[in-house]
């Protein structure tokens, strides 16, 4: 047998047959699991948990109705300010408003204060300064010599949607997703940058792991005895990559199961209240909104997956192989502490970082000028180009970006075997950037 | 015929020079020891051999053939520092290392197998490799090294860390495989572990070979035409004739030196004529250790540092 198969074959069947590795994946879809699940309960709960406030209207121009909210509960107080103050704990509520006398039309900005038992998000008091503006606007209107028809009339609510929706449209030319669709297309690009960015991470160091513990081990030097330096450096990576391609195929029958199955226990008439809870909230949602469910499926449907799924796995590849090969690099030069990997490492995480962050830039502008080049240059290519595909880029930039994230492939694991070579026979010294450097040009 | 040629061999690291120029050739079916202090350029030149690195300039002819991508299958390395996966299990990392090696999976079982009845490891086949004692695992390197049934066994410092009986199991077997035609390289600074086992020597130092020969012409080379007799009548009784220099006197013992013109036999030709008699009588030949140090302390101008690729 080839020997670089050989390799591959070892470092595969030895880690896929670790208990470890069967139960990280089967723990993790699991894991996925339950935090739907516990999202589904906080999210039913914490619509339940709302807050309750007292208003102190001193001037006593607030209405109760005005006042009416779904989740948050507002009651008019007739008590004394300063007793309020102290007591409304006591009385069963979260949050104490008080509002000075107001003087009508001298203050385009009413100072009001609160009270709170706990630290308030800024959320919450955008909500109450919302609620509060609301109620003194009915107020002024309620007491202004306008016409409340004619005011009624000013208020206009705009709706956008894609013409090239509409059936009748068919000769027109444009894009034909629906804003809705956006949204889809935003979550799977961001679903995807960040599935690269675990890759790279997770199998990277399990890459670097490996080497570090040859060269520790010593055994390497009867291993380049027998097999070049390169073949030792591919086998792993490949090894290493088989795997990680199992344990994703594993997750994609796993996880939709899972999800399935949590769904349905939440939607099942269940013991627990919270569970009931849940239930009725998702009926809810879609008695509201009866074919949510519906649009969603057919927007799924109508994303290019054609397209998509062989070039995420395209760039997939590419991300794995330019990383992992220098994160073997990494590790052939560290040696015995693992310390010194984090210097060492630097230069590989910013990249990963830096596409990360660009991420939400690229899916505001998927073809401004930030995304295009961030599609181009190999170290952010593999997370940023899958990242724009939900957005459809031009043909023309996915084809050139593949041919550049080969061209990086090449050149990366080309880097990484001159460094990896020099490296793993190197003991006792450490080991900085610019000698990496330095080893590339070393001789054979 | 020989296994190994090594001709003006140059290895040149970014600060220094490993190996300058080396030359020596290795005989088919030899022990042969390479010596050299540390830091000497021995492992440079083993890595060279075993194709781990690339010389510089010089060319090596492994059995006649210049070194090509077929010939690590057709040599056993065992570093100095010894190494195997840990967690891996002993079976599985010899079938492992030995198909590495190029042999297929059925001659990789067999000759593995055999390997385990010879040394008394059978049991030992579905352990893990942290399972075992040190000792243990110094034996299943060996097989590592072996099982591919190499032409040219390397073989680093093989005896440190081992205990004297597993030491002796191990030259055993490196014996019977010198026997069966297998060509030994062995590299080591204990010099008296050369003197018992080796047949020819190359002493290496700060990358130039400074001795290649036997271990006997070595010796000889180096003799000093020094003598110890021992008689039946007390040393300060009677005295050298001229000719033979007194090296040391003890009781019934003497050590001389024979002077340039002279044969030992004029001395025995007195004492038989003066009817002293002999009870034994040899040639004091130098050690490894003191030819070792004296040509390696006459070498070493002002000292180098010491680098770390030794």
């Amino acid at each position: 047998m080839n020997k670089t198969l050989l390799i591959i074959k070892r470092e595969y069947v030895s880690r896929v047959l670790k208990k470890s590795f069967l139960l990280v994946t089967l723990l993790t879809p699991l894991g996925i699991g339950l935090i739907i699940f516990l999202a589904g309960l906080f999210a039913a709960k914490g619509s339940q948990s709302s807050k309750k406030i007292v208003v102190k209207d001193e001037s006593g121009i607030l209405s109760p109705q005005a006042l009416e909210g779904k989740e948050i509960t507002y009651v008019l107080s007739a008590d004394k300010v300063d007793s309020l103050k102290k007591n409304y704990v006591k009385e069963g509520y979260d949050i104490m408003v008080h509002i000075p006398p107001y003087v009508e039309d001298t203050l385009a900005t009413h100072q009001i204060s609160y009270y709170s038992k706990e630290k308030l998000s800024l959320l919450q008091i955008e909500q109450i300064e919302e609620k509060m503006e609301k109620a003194f606007r009915d107020y002024k209107l309620e007491h202004s010599s306008l016409d409340k028809i004619a005011l009624k009339k000013l208020d206009i609510k705009i709706k956008l949607e894609n013409a090239m929706l509409n059936e009748t449209d068919k000769d027109a030319v444009g894009d034909k997703s629906s804003k809705f669709s956006s949204a889809i297309a935003s979550g799977l690009s961001y679903g995807m940058g960040f599935l690269m960015y675990l890759v790279i991470f997770i199998f990277g160091s399990m890459v670097m792991r490996s080497v570090m513990e040859e060269k520790i081990s010593r055994i390497v030097e009867v291993m380049i005895s027998s097999v070049k330096p390169f073949q030792l450096m591919l086998g792993k990576i490949v090894g290493v990559g088989l795997v990680g391609l199992t344990q994703l195929a594993i997750w994609m029958i796993i996880i939709p199961v899972i999800i399935t199955v949590t769904t349905m226990a939440m939607g099942a008439p269940a013991a627990s209240p919270e569970l009931n809870q849940t239930a009725e909230t998702i009926q809810k949602l879609q008695q509201e909104n009866p074919d949510v469910m519906q649009t969603f499926l057919k927007e799924l449907g109508s994303i290019n997956w054609a397209l998509i799924l062989p070039v995420f796995v395209v760039f997939f590849l590419g991300g794995y192989f330019i990383y992992s090969s220098l994160f073997a690099a990494v590790g052939s030069a560290v040696g015995d502490d693992i310390g010194d990997s984090q210097q060492l490492m630097m230069p590989l995480t910013i990249p990963v970082i830096l596409a990360m962050v660009m991420i939400p830039a690229v899916f505001t502008n998927p073809n401004g000028p930030l995304a295009v080049f961030g599609s181009m240059f190999p170290l952010f290519s593999p997370i940023i180009m899958p990242a724009r595909l939900p957005f459809e880029p031009p043909g023309w930039q996915i084809a050139l970006s593949i041919l550049l994230l080969i061209a990086g492939v090449l050149f990366f694991t080309w880097l990484a075997g001159r460094i990896y070579r020099v490296g793993i026979l190197m003991y006792g010294k450490k080991v900085t950037l610019k000698e990496l450097g330095k080893w590339m040009f070393y001789k054979d | 015929m020989n296994i190994l040629s090594i001709k003006e061999v140059v290895k040149v690291y970014q600060n220094y020079t490993a190996l300058d120029h080396a030359s020596f050739e290795v005989r088919k079916g030899s022990i042969f020891g390479l010596l050299g202090p540390n830091g000497a350029g021995k492992t440079t030149l083993i890595r060279i051999i075993t194709g781990i690195t690339r010389a510089d300039e010089g060319h090596i002819l492994l059995d006649g053939a210049p070194l090509n991508s077929h010939h690590p299958n057709e040599i056993g390395y065992m570093p100095e520092e010894r190494g195997l996966y840990k967690k891996m299990k002993v079976a599985d990392q010899l079938m492992y290392l030995a198909q590495l090696k190029g042999m297929s999976n059925e001659d990789a079982k067999k000759s593995i197998r055999f390997w385990f009845q010879r040394l008394g490891m059978e049991e030992w086949w579905n352990k893990k490799i942290e399972e075992l004692s040190k000792g243990m695992q110094q034996k299943v390197q060996f097989v590592a090294t072996v099982a591919h049934n190499p032409k040219l066994l390397i073989l680093d410092e093989p005896f440190t860390g081992l205990d004297p009986l597993n030491a002796d199991l191990l030259k055993e077997e490196i014996y019977k495989l010198n026997q069966k035609g297998v060509s030994i390289l062995f590299s080591t600074h204990r010099m008296e572990q050369v003197e018992e086992i080796c047949n020819d020597i190359v002493l290496i130092n700060k990358g130039k070979i400074l001795l290649n020969d036997s271990v006997k012409a070595v010796r000889n080379q180096f003799k000093q035409n020094q003598f110890v007799l021992q008689t039946d009548r007390a040393a300060n009784e009677w005295s050298l004739p001229s000719g033979f220099e007194e090296v040391e006197a003890d009781g019934y013992s003497r050590t001389f030196r024979v002077a340039a013109g002279h044969q030992s036999n004029e001395l025995l030709m007195h004492l038989i004529q003066s009817g002293i008699n002999i009870q034994s009588f040899h040639e004091v030949l130098p050690g490894l250790n003191e030819i070792f140090i004296k040509l390696v302390t006459q070498e070493t101008e002002p000292s180098q540092p010491q680098n770390h690729h030794s």
